[in-house]
């Protein structure tokens, strides 16, 4: 009865799209569907209320001063940024060459690229070591080179590159094919290289793209978990990133763990708002990115 | 009318399974080192008790315990030490008195078949650049391998110095005593520290073993006990008085487990 009632309050001047829309499906059912979903929405809101709730304030910011926390957080930093940098250096051109779909292996590629990301990390992580490791397919070479991966930071970024960096390739090829090729055609016309249409048409007109990329692969590399342990071992302020030291912390230390998980989570939700808010309306904007 | 006929046929299934009796499920859950023994004692104990089958679940200690004290259904809980079934007993899944050791185990220094730092004594895992290996000190093993680090600082022939220049070359502290070994068994690190029963399973091929006098080495003791909860806690005792038995311990033997009563 509520809801009928509020239906009339509505002036039927001002809405009148609405109001026949409101005829043919019938107010309840748009209610019963928000009912529907409410309880998908609890269980994911649920745990993250108790995690909030299971520390105070005060207890965050002691466990800041710990070690081991400091250690964490500084490890998780610098490898996942470092992993950006490594994913823009390696995977723009990946992310170019995908972009054209009439490109030779388009779809083989395709698929590669889309393989870690539903992998196992922990898969991930194993072929890694059977890779890099010591006595590994190329670790061998590495060995007679002087220089060893496992059990070293290069492990985590390799670890976290290898789950993490196809979200930006993805994002990024999705950025160049929205790129109006008759603007290419243009540029190059009108005399500009390859690399010139590349660097001053392309990359600024998807850069947004480019940099929502960027920030899924960051926060997907912060929380990489089963590769790193497996490839990269654990060893604090050396390969201890802060979900490691949450799973071997939460036996010991459970305020450790309750703090890394809160600045996770909080990290971690900051950065998919910046990416909807700014980003994403961005690129649904963009022509081209329904082929994808 | 093929339509009725199936519903009748699923409504036979559905009675024969439910008035059959019903098999027991024990879960167990057990220290990850256990695993290769308690899975033949598991054998055993299905072949002499038909309509009970065993299910496990292995992993470090610590992790068990914890699950347990979050509420995680089981029947038994079989530690790698004292602390985790104490930590199970505080958190009131378990009874003190239902607490009996059934099993000792040690520790051994293990490294990669071909022994690419060249160890020969306990000593060489002293020698800057070795890259060792250990469980994290979260993990029984962890905290057992810590202690024994600390008995040879306290030694005159070892000393102090010894002790530090060791924990300088662990390059990683793993999570459960087997991704120690498999570690060291794939040959990413010169070193490691597990125990005497994990050298015995499939990876005893792979690797080599540097054995720790007994003044230096631990003497861990496997506490098991019903939990208060348990929804079968008769066949679970049973499962007990099987570690216990004979039999029992002769296969924990086999795979390097010393007798409950040393």
């Amino acid at each position: 009865m509520a809801v009928i009632s509020r239906d009339k309050t509505y002036p039927k001047t001002t809405r009148p799209v609405s109001s026949a829309l409101n005829r043919s499906r019938p107010r309840w059912t748009k209610d019963a569907w928000q009912l529907l979903s409410l309880p998908f929405v609890l269980f994911i809101v649920i745990p993250l209320i108790a995690l909030f709730s299971r520390i105070t304030l005060a207890d965050v910011l002691v466990t800041l001063q710990q070690e081991q926390a400091q250690q964490a957080i500084r490890v998780s930093l610098t490898t996942s940024l470092t992993t950006v940098l490594v994913t823009l250096l390696l995977g723009t051109p990946v992310a170019y060459h995908l972009s054209h779909p009439q490109a030779r292996f388009h779809r083989v590629l395709d698929t590669l690229i889309d393989l870690p990301t539903v992998l196992p990390p922990a898969v991930a992580g194993l072929s890694l070591l059977v890779a890099f490791g010591r006595r590994g397919l190329l670790g061998e070479w590495f060995t007679i080179l002087g220089f060893t991966i496992p059990f070293t930071p290069v492990a985590v970024i390799m670890a976290q590159t290898f789950i993490a960096a196809p979200l930006y390739i993805k994002a990024a090829a999705l950025g160049f094919a929205s790129v109006d090729a008759e603007l290419k055609r243009a540029a190059s016309m009108d005399g500009a290289g390859r690399w010139q249409v590349f660097r001053f048409v392309i990359v600024p007109m998807s850069w947004m793209a480019l940099l929502g990329g960027c920030v899924l692969t960051w926060a997907r590399a912060l929380g990489e978990f089963g590769a790193t342990i497996i490839f990269a071992g654990n060893f604090p302020g050396r390969t201890q990133t802060m979900p490691l030291a949450i799973y071997l912390g939460f036996e010991i230390d459970l305020n450790v763990a309750l703090t890394l998980s809160v600045i996770l989570v909080g990290l971690s939700f900051a950065i998919l708002i910046l990416v909807k808010r700014f980003l994403h309306n961005h690129i649904e904007a963009s022509p081209a990115s329904e082929e994808y | 009318m093929k339509k009725w006929n199936l519903l009748v046929f699923l409504l036979a299934i559905l009675c024969t399974s439910a008035c059959a009796p019903k098999p027991v499920a024990l879960t167990v859950m057990a220290a990850a080192s256990l695993t290769e023994a308690f899975e033949e004692l598991a054998q055993h104990f299905e072949a002499q008790n038909p309509g009970i089958t065993v299910k496990f679940n292995f992993a470090g200690s610590q992790q068990l315990a914890q699950q347990i004290a979050e509420g995680a259904p089981a029947d038994l809980f079989a530690s790698a030490n004292q602390k985790q079934m104490q930590a199970a007993v505080g958190a009131g899944r378990v009874d003190e008195a239902a607490i009996q050791t059934f099993a000792h185990n040690r520790l051994v220094v293990i490294y990669p078949e071909d022994n690419p730092a060249g160890l020969d004594g306990l000593e060489d895992l002293a020698r800057p650049g070795l890259k060792l290996v250990m469980a994290a000190k979260e993990v029984p093993v962890g905290e057992y391998s810590l202690d024994f680090l600390e008995k040879a600082g306290q030694e005159p022939a070892l000393g102090l110095s010894y002790q530090r220049a060791v924990l300088r070359n662990i390059v990683s502290y793993e999570e459960n005593v087997k991704a120690v070994l498999n570690k060291v068994a794939l040959g990413e690190a010169d070193a490691g520290i597990v125990y005497t029963s994990d050298v015995n399973g499939e990876a005893a091929g792979k690797i080599g073993q540097l054995m720790i006098p007994d003044e230096l080495n631990v003497f861990a003791s496997y506490p098991i006990a019903v939990l208060k909860d348990s929804q079968h806690a008769t066949q679970a005792q049973a499962f007990v008085e099987l570690a216990l038995s004979p039999v029992g311990q002769e296969i924990l033997g086999k795979y390097g487990f010393m007798p409950a009563q040393k």
